[in-house]
């Protein structure tokens, strides 16, 4: 029998059963605080229910031990994005389909990915693609 | 030549409304192995690929880029491309090559080469490599519940129902674009009713998509759809950048995302580029792959009966969820959109992805009927439910669906359709009635439904999408009208999204509810809610529930508990009331007055079996022994012959009550019947398990037959010819019956005793 790589367990995971202490919403309010009688305190808000870059790249790392490498990157640039409010978002997403933006545009949205959000795995994603849709034609002329 | 008939039968079958065409190539209807599919070749430089299938960097369109630069690991690259593509075939199929090995070889073989490794794989080698390549271990399924009418109450009534049945996902989608949030916000609430932890999605407009989970009123998003061509994928009006950023910005609100492929969009949208279809998938793949999404939906999807209009349609579709597996994608594995107008042609394929078993076995199986089916039809759907949870009983095949009880089923359906009119009401949404929920709680279809006002609908649905309404204010909503166990369902929903443990490949939550908590009321558990208030789900994933088949005693095994509950399928009956019906009072006509002696008088011997008129009183057919006996003897008296009955003790054997009783006939010629009424003409000098008339179809003998029956021994033993005994023939008795057939012949077995014929004293006349 061959060996088998990969598929390693990790002990943390799940997390919010094996790192339920340190887990956090984006307000700052630990998991355990969110709970029917918090709701019933009318106590959280919206930021209670978004995930923190921490566990994103918690949950990156578990993915990278696991042999899951592209996994773990999406998961890397979405710890970045949670910076970046919804609306913005769905703009961002709007500029990179095809035909949408020109590539000057485009690497405009990745500077700003940078200076504002700090995203910069995010960023390199989006100059990459600048590239290809020039070469490609799938930028706005 | 006037035209067969046979032929003109064929015609009209079902499986003769599908189109089959011959492979065209040049116009990308093939579904494997096109001529011009590129020739697999890698090339690196400077830890670069230089050179992919064929082609040079500088010739590379953006898919190739992509897959290049994102997909292809290029630390095993090299060795993946020169090992030969058979052995990893071979490695596929054997059951000593643990799934990582694999896993790490696919990871780095470019599309061609994929292709390369499927060309030498049959169908059962494919499933055994899919049944060992599947991501998580434990297999499940997923549900489409959508309605015509779009009606809130019956979404959430079916969402709730498909949750109960152990569907682990839920996906909805509109008629009306508009009514994206309430249909979401629908199946969220019927769905956490039906079982806590059921993930759910609308399939929407990519940013729409976007807009509903972030407002958490989905919590996956599925339909993210790749292509195989840069044209393709330019008209689906995407990048492989734009999907991936769109999965990461789902991942950033802690949603799951899932692409979606499948053989034969290319070449529906007219842009194959000569390529085969499963050349596409695979590069549809490894675009998945690259961009960082845990899964895919593939399977053909909705393009399904394309490759199943061309040779060798069927494997392809394998063939494609095969490949996801092995790159370590979550699989959601089609069987989907209608595909056949032939249940056996749907069935069959079916079995090779429910035997191996997928991640999701249905990419939506349609837990509403057809005509409500929103996503192009439902090749299964609710009224194939019974079936589907037969199969699995049957094969001993988990296929992620459990059996309901109707009890259980309308009690959810009830209180899921209440649930939404509570959020309703709390958030001034267009009401919805109590007559609503009542027609909601007992319907098949949207037929059942009268028609809202859609006008107020879209319009409040408008408001609720512009608002920053959300999960919260839902989960508030329900715990303020006292349904507090699944407003604390729809917050634990909330609360997984802070940990993101769902967005590892291929997460569910369990499937198997948590013990009740003390919480737990009798009434809660009565309305079939396992977890009262208190809701901790647990997630499985490839992290936590790696597939770890290796061949037999390994991997995931349906048994234990689980099993148990597939086989109690409601239609399951004790076998020990069975045979209830065919015992009565024994007649007391008939009287044992001691061993039967040989005579040499010219009569008929009627041997009976040993539980005739004791343990047994009836037959099969519900004739009373006493009745049976009167009739033969009546048909013997006919013929101007007597009698006499025997009661064979050693046997239950039919030949051999027969035999046994022709040995002491005068004329050697005997009857022997059994008690549950299959009766023989035996002979003495025949050898046993021959006879002269067999009538083994017991449940259609009537009274009138088995006169005839006495006629015709009472005539052999006369030595003048018989008349044929007219029985008539029902092949589907055997089918109906076979159960009490042998839970009969076991009550009699049970009366064998060591001790020789007896004859039987029939106090009874022949009529004039």
């Amino acid at each position: 029998m061959q060996k088998a790589e990969g598929g390693r367990r990790n002990e943390r995971y799940p997390l919010m059963e094996g790192a339920t202490d340190e887990l956090k919403a984006a307000s700052g309010r630990s998991v355990g605080e969110i709970s029917l009688e918090a709701l019933t305190a009318d106590e959280l808000t919206d930021d209670d229910l978004r995930i923190t870059p921490e566990a994103l790249r918690a949950q990156a790392e578990i993915a990278q031990g696991a042999d899951f490498p592209q996994l773990a990157a999406n998961l890397r640039r979405a710890a970045e994005l949670t910076a970046v409010p919804n609306a913005e978002l769905l703009r961002m997403y709007e500029t990179l389909r095809p035909g949408r933006a020109t590539y000057e545009q485009m690497v405009a949205l990745a500077d700003r990915l940078v200076s504002e959000f700090e995203a910069h795995e995010a960023a390199a994603f989006v100059r990459e693609a600048a590239e290809v849709y020039r070469a490609r034609g799938l930028a706005k002329p | 030549m006037p035209p067969s008939r046979r032929f003109a039968i064929l015609a009209e079958r079902d499986i003769n409304k599908e189109t089959f065409v011959e492979p065209w190539p040049e116009a990308g209807l093939i579904v494997a192995d096109s001529p011009y599919d590129p020739q697999p070749s890698l090339r690196l430089e400077a830890g670069r690929v230089v050179e992919m299938d064929g082609k040079a960097r500088p010739d590379f369109d953006s898919l190739d880029t992509f897959i290049a630069d994102h997909a292809l690991d290029l630390a095993v690259a090299e060795e993946a491309m020169a090992t030969p593509a058979l052995q990893i075939a071979r490695m596929l199929a054997d059951i000593n090559v643990p799934q990582a090995v694999v896993r790490r070889l696919a990871c780095g073989c470019t599309p061609a080469k994929l292709v390369e490794i499927i060309r030498h794989m049959n169908v059962l080698e494919m499933m055994g490599g899919l049944g060992k390549m599947r991501v998580r271990r434990t297999p499940a399924n997923q549900a489409h519940v959508t309605n015509w009418k779009e009606h809130p109450a019956l979404l959430a009534a079916d969402a709730a129902e498909a949750a109960l049945r152990g569907f682990a996902e839920v996906e909805t989608t509109v008629r009306v674009a508009r009514n994206a949030p309430f249909n979401a916000l629908a199946i969220l609430v019927g769905t956490q009713t039906g079982r806590g932890g059921v993930l759910t999605q609308c399939a929407v407009e990519e940013a729409l998509g976007l807009r509903l989970a972030m407002k958490g009123l989905t919590t996956y998003a599925e339909t993210l759809s790749v292509y195989g061509t840069e044209r393709a994928f330019t008209d689906g009006d995407d990048t492989p950048w734009s999907k991936a950023f769109l999965a990461a910005a789902y991942a950033s609100r802690g949603v799951k995302v899932r692409f979606t492929s499948g053989t034969g969009s290319e070449a529906l949208m007219g842009h194959a580029e000569r390529c085969s279809m499963l050349y596409l998938e695979a590069r549809c793949l490894l675009v998945t792959k690259g961009a960082g999404s845990q899964g895919v939906q593939n399977g053909s999807i909705s393009c399904i009966a394309l490759p199943e209009s061309l040779p060798g349609g069927v494997r392809a579709v394998l063939a494609e969820n095969l490949l996801a597996s092995m790159l370590g994608l979550e699989c959601a594995s089609g069987n989907d959109a209608l595909a056949s107008h032939s249940t056996m042609r749907k069935s069959a394929k079916l079995m090779l992805q429910f035997i191996p078993g997928t991640d999701f076995i249905c990419s939506g199986y349609s837990a509403v009927p057809k005509r409500d089916n929103l996503f192009g039809g439902g090749n299964f759907d609710a009224e194939d439910l019974d079936d589907w949870n037969v199969l699995q009983r049957d094969m001993q095949v988990d296929g992620g669906v459990l059996p309901a009880t109707e009890d259980a089923v309308l009690a959810i359906r009830r209180r899921a359709a209440e649930a939404i009119q509570a959020v309703y009401d709390e958030l001034g949404f267009p009401a919805i009635s109590d007559a609503e929920i009542e027609a909601a709680t007992s319907a098949h279809s949207s037929d059942d439904m009268a028609p809202r006002d859609a006008v107020a609908d879209l319009a409040a649905a408008d408001r609720f999408l512009a608002s920053d309404q959300g999960m919260l204010v839902v989960a508030d909503a329900l715990r303020r009208r006292g349904f507090e166990d699944v407003a604390a369902n729809v917050l634990e929903m909330g609360r997984q999204r802070l940990a993101g443990d769902y967005l590892q490949p291929a997460a569910i939550f369990d499937l198997t509810p948590l013990p009740p908590s003390p919480e737990t009321t009798p009434r809660s558990q009565e309305r079939g809610e396992g977890q009262g208030g208190r809701v901790r789900f647990h997630v499985r994933s490839a992290i936590n529930d790696a597939n770890d088949y290796a061949g037999p005693g390994t991997g995931y095994r349906l048994e234990g508990e689980r099993w148990a509950k597939l086989q109690a399928i409601r239609q399951a009956r004790s076998p020990r009331d069975f045979i209830a019906p065919n015992v009565g009072p024994a007649s007391p006509k008939l009287v044992e007055i001691g061993a039967a002696r040989p005579s040499t008088r010219p009569e008929v011997i009627v041997a009976v079996g040993p539980g005739f008129n004791g343990a047994l009183t009836r037959t099969i057919g519900g004739l009373e022994h006493e009745e049976v006996l009167a009739a033969i003897l009546s048909g013997v008296a006919e013929e101007g012959l007597t009698a006499r009955v025997v009661k064979v003790y050693r046997s239950s054997d039919l030949a051999a009550i027969g035999y046994a009783g022709a040995e002491v006939s005068g004329s050697g010629i005997a009857i022997g019947l059994q008690s549950r009424g299959t009766t023989v003409i035996h002979k003495r000098g025949l050898a046993r398990l021959n006879n002269l008339e067999l009538f083994p179809q017991s449940p259609s003998l009537t009274l009138e037959t088995y006169r005839a029956i006495g006629r015709n021994a009472a005539r052999y033993a006369k030595g003048i010819p018989p008349v044929p005994v007219g029985v008539k023939i029902d092949n589907w008795a055997r089918l109906r019956l076979i159960v009490k057939t042998a839970l009969l012949h076991r009550r009699e077995t049970d009366e064998i005793a060591d001790k020789p014929p007896q004859e039987l004293w029939f106090d009874w006349e022949p009529e004039d």
